[in-house]
């Protein structure tokens, strides 16, 4: 029938050009090459942490040194993510680390200490070895401290001097700081320290709390812009207020930007979080709880629209049979 | 003065008719206005845009309830207040934001329709020439439109579009300035393009869409073969109940009972996109706020004006600008440019066919290179060819339908 031809050229032509100007020019726009411009596929790593991006990426910018080091580096992790932990043992370990990771802690050298209450349960075993390890290679930021600054996190190395004492803390993390997050919660551990959520009233500091008078709220944020500048400082620029990131990232993006942020952003002053799969999932319930609450909804109208418009067009074409009928 | 039945019922149709004529109204805008039968599926496009531009009025109003023009207000009002606040208001602009996208996708098939059916000339220059009208008027509202949310891509495409206004050499700030109200894009800036996108250019739309349809009456709507005949006496026929052998249709309820059907399948994709499938017409990028000193890796606009940026993009500063005011001005001359006798479908008008589907090439290619990185050499190549090739294509008609053979009546 002549109509359903003219029908299948108007959408064969509409979808060639959705085709080029969506997936298409998206991923010629978004591409990594390399030096000699083959491209870098970023691959999303199931939130499993064995440093084998961050050796790849030494060896792709040539520094031989950097890598041998990455990868001596996550090795070590790997053998002591082998090592049995004791986590009675770890206990002595983990009040080293409430020094700083404390309730109300304040800022100690350009972030405050997130809360621990939960490290077990959304940050990866891997990642928390290499933390515990070497926090600027745990994160893949190790290019910021290498000549002026230390990590002000630094000091743990000589805190936990053994690989048995690091792998005990760590099995005390994942056996007595495992419970049940909520989502919020994940977000408040993983990335308030330095993004903050206004649509939720949430800042560098936490919630904000209602106050009664307008001097106390003010007080309020003084308090909150200098922990903004001293977060400011620390990482070069004050990082994004996340309360929209859900609909401005896409998928793919988030998840590898989250397993490294260098893959995706080279040079980011942003440190691996080092959440694993579950974590991730609570940190993005909490983003799309916020940043798109209409998601739901959407999904839950979305049948019933389309239902009742393929109804009205069924009604449609028989009133359309029925006025042209003969007519030809 | 008139006879009126004084026992006429009040606002019974007696009466009325005596006051308003709705009788006579009936007749003109709908049991008797007649359109051809010969027509497919192509012919209610008109119509799916009047109700698209419905739907784009009626969403628009209930944002503009909760929408704040003003730079510190504007992106929470709508992605805050909008989105999370008001009951719907994710709905409403949703439907808004693809509503704005697919106005232009069925404007562009609208549009390719005329050429095809070469329903631009002898006796309907004005149509087509009300259309580009529309056209532009379109694209206007829709620049301002993106504007409003003031995110990153509303700021940056709103500083490069109104850089063009500086005439590439002739290096009139002033004139951007002046437009821009300050300058870089301000609150000056957004409280004027709100005021264009919610007042002045839907009233210009408005004006618009009388007259296109206004133009539309006495050349009547062409048909698939290009027909031209009697319709007196076509419409003689159909009111003698000689429906089959009469070759036309009343508007109403014929006409408008296909057009309806059209529209049925036309919605369920729109809502499908509305609910599942958005972010091609709501740019991801534009869901981070404007910031003035942090410009996005690829600035590009709305695909719908990718194929005029690519007419701007692969040449020098001037010519680049002269390019584009070429390319921007050559559509509305489409009907003095051809000067073919023919009224015909371009599968009839031999080398017009070739020209046709060159055109729709050349426009996909465009469009696809607007949006490709310029950085990577053969997309730069490409852009240029078919950049060239778009401005070579005026000329060509010129030649190729002035060697048209006329066609034979009938044939």
């Amino acid at each position: 029938m002549r109509e359903l031809k003219i029908l299948a050229v108007v959408v064969f032509f509409s979808l060639l050009t959705y085709y080029l100007v969506e997936p298409f020019a998206h991923h010629e726009m978004h591409k990594k090459v390399d030096a000699e411009g083959n491209e870098i596929v970023i691959n999303h790593r199931d939130f499993v942490y064995d440093g084998k991006a961050d050796v790849e990426e030494a060896e792709r910018a040539g520094n031989k040194e950097l890598a041998t080091k990455k990868k001596a580096f996550w090795s070590d992790v790997k053998t002591i993510a082998g090592l049995k932990g004791n986590a009675t043992a770890g206990e002595a370990g983990f009040a080293m680390c409430m020094g700083c990771h404390m309730d109300g802690a304040a800022n100690m050298g350009g972030v405050i200490p997130p809360s621990l209450e939960h490290a077990g349960a959304i940050y990866d075993k891997n990642y928390l070895i290499a933390l515990i390890k070497d926090p600027a290679m745990a994160g893949n930021v190790d290019h910021k401290y290498a000549d002026t600054m230390t990590h002000p996190m630094g000091s743990v190395s000589s805190m936990f001097a053994d690989n048995q004492s690091i792998a005990d803390v760590v099995a005390y993390l994942q056996e007595k700081k495992a419970g049940e997050v909520t989502p919020k919660e994940a977000f408040n551990e993983a990335c308030v320290r330095c993004h903050a959520m206004r649509y939720d009233k949430v800042t560098q500091l936490g919630d904000t709390p209602k106050f009664k008078h307008e001097k106390d709220a003010l007080a309020h944020k003084i308090k909150v812009i200098d922990e903004q500048d001293a977060v400011k400082k620390y990482m070069g620029k004050l990082p994004p207020d996340l309360s929209m990131i859900i609909r401005a990232r896409g998928e793919h993006f988030m998840e590898t930007f989250i397993e490294n942020p260098q893959g995706q952003l080279a040079g980011t002053s942003m440190p691996r979080v080092g959440l694993n799969a579950e974590g991730y999932e609570k940190v993005k319930a909490y983003l799309t709880a916020i940043g798109d609450p209409s998601k739901v909804k959407r999904e839950a109208l979305g049948p019933w629209v389309i239902g009742f418009f393929v109804i009205f067009t069924i009604l449609a074409f028989l009133w359309k049979k029925e006025k042209w009928r003969g007519h030809h | 003065m008139a006879h009126f039945d004084e026992n006429a019922k009040p606002f019974g149709n007696k009466w009325l008719d005596e006051r308003l004529g709705v009788n006579t109204l009936m007749k003109v805008l709908n049991t008797e206005y007649w359109i051809p039968k010969n027509i497919n599926f192509l012919w209610a496009m008109g119509m799916v845009l009047a109700a698209t531009f419905g739907i784009l009025v009626i969403s628009g109003i209930f944002l503009m309830m909760y929408y704040k023009p003003d730079t510190n207000l504007a992106f929470d009002s709508v992605n805050y207040t909008i989105m999370t606040e008001v009951g719907y208001g994710w709905l409403w602009r949703h439907i808004h934001g693809v509503g704005a996208s697919l106005v232009f996708l069925i404007i562009y098939i609208h549009m390719f329709t005329g050429i095809y059916y070469s329903s631009y000339k002898q006796g309907r220059e004005l149509i087509w020439l009300s259309g580009m009208g529309l056209f532009v008027a379109f694209s206007a509202e829709a620049f301002s439109g993106y504007m409003l949310p003031w995110g990153q891509m509303s700021y940056w495409a709103g500083m490069v579009i109104t850089e063009l206004f500086a005439g590439g050499s002739l290096e009139a700030t002033g004139l951007v300035e002046w437009i821009r109200g300050d300058y870089v894009p301000g609150d000056a800036y957004l409280t004027r393009f709100f005021m264009l996108h919610v007042l002045l250019i839907p009233l210009v739309i408005i004006g618009l869409i009388v007259l296109h349809f206004g133009t539309l009456r006495l050349p009547h709507v062409n048909n698939q073969d290009g027909e031209n005949f009697d319709y007196d006496e076509a419409a003689k026929l159909y009111k003698e109940g000689k429906v089959k052998e009469s070759k036309v249709i009343p508007f109403s309820p014929v006409f408008l009972s296909k057009d309806v059907f059209v529209m049925g399948v036309y919605f369920i994709l729109f809502f499908y996109l509305v609910f599942y499938h958005f972010n091609f017409a709501m740019d991801p990028v534009n869901f981070d706020p404007a910031n003035g000193l942090s410009t996005p890796a690829h600035i590009y606009p709305e695909w719908y004006f990718l194929w005029s940026y690519e007419i701007l993009r692969p040449f020098s500063k001037d010519f680049g600008l002269i390019a584009f005011g070429i390319a921007q001005a050559a559509l509305f001359f489409l009907p003095f440019i051809d000067r073919s006798p023919n009224v015909a479908p371009a599968h009839k008008r031999g080398l017009f066919q070739i020209w046709f589907w060159a055109l729709i090439v050349i426009m996909i290619a465009l469009t696809a290179l607007g949006k490709l990185p310029p950085t990577d050499p053969l997309y730069a190549t490409l852009g240029f060819i078919f950049a060239v090739a778009f401005l070579f294509m005026g000329p060509l008609l010129f030649v190729i339908t002035k060697f048209e053979k006329p066609l034979k009546k009938g044939a």
